[in-house]
């Protein structure tokens, strides 16, 4: 099976603070530590055991700058054969539909079976696999936690919908799938591992390349613009306990009391 | 002004809280708004859910297919397309299934695209300026949508009031469902497993989440929770790490919780989480981040490291026993 699987380099939330810059246009980036977004790496590490078990190639295709190719070597350094890098000032400013239309130029140089997002990005849209599939015309299912690949015209996946029950459905082959987190445990990768790949060749696209005009794609394309970054007003919000350690543990245990927290 | 549409989520002839959300969030970008409200289904839920919702909306599209039974999107944006004017504003709510559906229908209609909206603030014209987070709930941004061509919006669950005047009186119309062929089939609902403990039955929850950093570490947090005559819960990841079993997730797609007294573990906040807790209980943060979104939503927040603190508390507890 020929695998693409879209994966982007995002801010690692769990490892930063994010702060608004001074005049709000953007977050501070300086210092930030970046990852691979979490949904794709699941969605990477599925590709990789679906190929381990039916054959065929695993490609990771990004788009973004010069940077995001640390992300591609990552992804081969797990097991992707190969890596894409869509790269284009024009590219800027695209919305969520912009980015899909590029991918979709992407995917459409190819022969893919199965094509694979994350579930959602660090911009919490979830929006790139639907539109990227509605455009091509391919099947779509999100927030998928399960693949069987045993028929090769259909595969039979599962939904994670609300109580963490589970929606089976089938799905005809070639298709577009959202990859939810918690599918399959990713496997580690080392320092070593990504040193392996630091000199395979990574080909880059641009707009005219992917055939890509200034309606289609970028800031002008775009219906849909953020206009700032802010934080929001705080509402009531908790009451801060102050003090020492000591302190803090003294008063918290009399509030659990209070509160019928400590049986 | 376009047209507006408010998608119905429904289960077992009930409709979703979402359905009556969507009437104020649709009011907030235009009071004067007329939504139309469709559900489509089929059989005798159908029906009852399209008089109940006919309560609230003054108009309803009921689309009836025996292949709509069961909500799968890709049948349903059939449906839609086959129905909604190409101008057509419509919410729903981003749940598991508006996240299923929007993105797509929104292309085949050639309109804008907004997701997981938190708030919206005004029309300037053709454009509609909304609020959602990023990065986590870390910040949040204004959005700038044209809707010129119609948009599809998916609305955050639980931020907007909803409304309960059931005053509207409106009418019933049936709508054909049209050519809804598909490549998807819908199979069948795999019910998630029970646990051992039913958190859902727990008074006092001591809730863990990523901050724990290590599988090890679990330890302190089962120690606290003993001292403390709780129950161990979690966020998401920890059961995507396999760590914990997933009838101890909190959230919207794990367990919804209602104790008397939530203590939250490293815990970032995020609304997939916060919406599995209910009843209103006693939330005590502790995270070592200032601005962790989940000090907006606690009672009482604690800035320390969950790795020495919690293992202070647990000894304290112990010895005032
Ligand atoms: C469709 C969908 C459904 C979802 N359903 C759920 C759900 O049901 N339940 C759920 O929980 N999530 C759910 N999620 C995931 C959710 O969006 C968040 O990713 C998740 O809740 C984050 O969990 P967390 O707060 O433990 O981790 P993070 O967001 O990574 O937060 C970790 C926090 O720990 C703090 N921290 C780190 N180290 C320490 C330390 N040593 N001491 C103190 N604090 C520390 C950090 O400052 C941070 O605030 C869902 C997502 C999607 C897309």
């Amino acid at each position: 099976m020929e695998i693409l699987v879209c994966v982007k380099r995002v801010p690692d939330t769990s490892e930063n603070e994010i702060e608004v810059n001074s005049d709000g246009t953007d977050i501070e980036r300086d210092d930030l530590v970046y990852s691979v977004n979490e949904w794709d790496n699941y969605a990477v590490e599925e590709a990789i055991q679906i190929k381990d078990k039916v054959g065929g190639s695993v490609t990771v295709v990004t788009v973004g700058d010069e940077e995001s190719e640390e992300v591609l070597r990552r992804e081969m350094a797990m097991g992707a054969d190969n890596g894409i890098l869509l790269e284009d000032d024009a590219f800027e400013g695209s919305d969520g539909k912009g980015i899909a239309a590029i991918l979709k130029a992407a995917v459409e140089k190819g022969n893919y079976d199965l094509i694979l997002t994350g579930a959602q990005a660090d911009d919490g849209a979830a929006q790139v696999g639907g539109m990227l599939a509605a455009m091509l015309d391919l099947p779509y299912a999100s927030l998928v936690n399960f693949i069987d690949v045993s028929d090769d015209k259909k595969l039979k996946v599962g939904r994670e919908i609300e109580g963490g029950n589970q929606e089976m459905n089938e799905i005809e082959l070639p298709c577009v799938l959202s990859i939810q987190t918690g599918i399959n445990e990713p496997r580690y990768v080392g320092i070593r591992g990504i040193r392996k790949v630091a000199s395979v060749e990574i080909p880059t696209h641009g707009a005219s390349d992917l055939g890509l005009g200034a309606d289609a794609v970028g800031a002008g394309a775009a219906k849909v613009k953020r206009l700032d970054y802010f934080v929001p007003e705080l509402g009531e919000g908790a009451e801060m306990l102050e003090g020492s350690t000591e302190e803090k543990v003294a008063k918290l245990i009399e509030l659990l009391k209070a509160k019928g927290g400590i049986k | 002004m376009a047209q507006f549409f408010a998608y119905i989520v429904h289960k077992n002839g009930a409709a979703d809280d979402s359905a009556l959300e969507l009437i104020n969030a649709a009011k907030k970008i235009d009071p004067s708004a007329a939504v139309t409200a469709i559900v489509t289904g089929s059989g005798a839920d159908l029906d009852k859910v399209a008089d109940e919702v006919a309560a609230s909306y003054p108009e309803v599209w009921k689309i009836s297919n025996d292949a709509l039974a069961y909500p799968n999107a890709e049948v349903v944006r059939k449906a839609l397309l086959n129905n909604l004017p190409s101008d057509a504003v419509i919410l729903m709510p981003h749940d598991t299934f508006g996240m299923d559906l929007a993105p797509g229908l929104s292309i085949k209609l050639d309109s804008a695209f907004v997701s997981d909206v938190a708030d919206f603030e005004g029309v300037d014209g053709t454009d509609i300026k909304v609020i959602r987070q990023e990065f986590s709930g870390q910040v949040s941004t204004h959005v700038k949508v044209d809707m010129s061509g119609g948009a599809v919006i998916t609305v955050r669950p639980g931020v907007f009031q909803p409304d309960e005047s059931k005053s509207a009186g409106g009418s019933v119309t049936d709508k054909d469902a049209g050519d809804v062929s598909a490549k998807r089939k819908y199979l069948e609902v795999l019910v998630a497993e029970v646990g051992d403990v039913d958190i859902t039955k727990s008074e006092v929850l001591v809730s863990v989440g990523r901050g724990i950093e290590d599988q090890d570490n679990l330890e302190i947090i089962h120690e606290l929770a003993e001292a403390m005559g709780a129950d161990v819960a979690c966020s998401r990841p920890i059961v995507d790490a396999k760590w914990l079993e997933k009838s101890r997730q909190v959230g919207t797609s794990g367990l919804t919780v209602k104790p008397k007294v939530y203590l939250a573990l490293g815990i970032s906040g995020s609304f997939q989480h916060m919406g599995g807790i209910k009843g209103n209980p006693f939330i005590i943060a502790i995270n070592k981040n200032p601005k962790a979104p989940i000090f907006q939503l606690a009672d009482v927040g604690i800035e320390e490291d969950i790795l020495e603190f919690v293992p202070e508390l647990t000894e304290a507890i112990n010895e005032a026993k």
